[in-house]
């Protein structure tokens, strides 16, 4: 069984969710936004792993398990909206989907 | 230096470098693969934290359906590669010293925490074995009216994707 103390997974799962923050900036088709959405999610769903461990409590896996099927209707309605966005627009770009900026 | 830990820096490397090919692929497709190497190798150290029914959820979920679901649209509005554009300079010239700063400020808090130095099921806490059995009946009582819930909101989901997405007559 595992002895690798619990911050090195929470490290882990900062680094990710960094990592996911600056693809949110970064990337500019949509599809791969919500990609980095997904990436942060399960940054997020490391860092429960590990401190359900670290506590011994079932609650964080709970919490993952909510935070998954959350994601999975996340990704469900996000694509739709590129289908149609896509359809309206003729480009994935999210910097063309520019009528509600200020 | 013990089996666990060559396997959790094995792991945690192949995770950050795919998440490192998702931000520097220009092909959504090869963001797409980037984002399932991350999604396995973090179901192996869902396995090494001893959650087993989490890894298998996140291999068949997760890298199965999401990704599944993911790399159909891009299939299906042929995705190619990603135009660049200058337009947003907020995103240009703050994203990347904000990220990383975000990066280091979680790193260092997550480090120095209150359990930072707890080993994860180490000597001390090895007696309670979080089994499948166990967090279903967490899930079925304590939890029984999130989970219904959860069921109303993908039913919900199911709605808005088949409205958002159908075409206009």
């Amino acid at each position: 069984m595992s002895v690798v103390p619990v911050s090195y997974y929470l490290v882990l799962s900062a680094i990710l969710f960094g990592f996911g923050v600056v693809a949110f900036v970064f990337k500019r088709n949509i599809i791969t936004i919500f990609m980095a959405i997904e990436l942060m999610l399960n940054a997020v769903n490391l860092a429960f792993v590990a401190f359900a461990r670290a506590w011994n409590q079932l609650d964080g896996l709970v919490f993952v398990f909510f935070v998954i099927v959350v994601a999975a209707a996340e990704a469900a309605v996000g694509l739709a909206i590129a289908i149609t966005i896509y359809q309206n627009r003729r480009s994935l770009n999210i910097e063309r989907v520019n009528l509600l900026k200020f | 230096m013990s089996l666990p830990f060559i396997l959790f820096f094995v792991f945690a490397f192949v995770s950050i470098a795919g998440a490192l090919l998702l931000i520097l692929a220009r092909e959504p497709i090869h963001s797409a693969l980037a984002l399932i190497l991350v999604m396995m190798s973090l179901a192996v150290l869902y396995l090494m934290l001893g959650a087993e029914f989490i890894a298998a959820v996140q291999i068949i979920v997760y890298a199965g359906a999401i990704m599944v679901l993911f790399v159909f649209v891009i299939m299906l509005l042929n995705a190619g590669s990603e135009e660049r554009t200058d337009f947003s300079k907020i995103a240009k010239y703050a994203g990347l010293p904000l990220g990383i700063f975000l990066l280091l400020e979680l790193a260092h808090w997550m480090a120095h925490s209150l359990i930072g130095t707890t080993p994860a099921n180490g000597a001390g806490s090895a007696n309670v074995m979080v089994s499948t059995r166990e967090l279903s009946l967490q899930l079925f009582q304590k939890y029984l009216f999130p989970f219904e819930a959860t069921s109303i909101l993908i039913l919900i989901a199911i709605l808005g994707a088949l409205v958002l997405a159908k075409r206009d007559e």
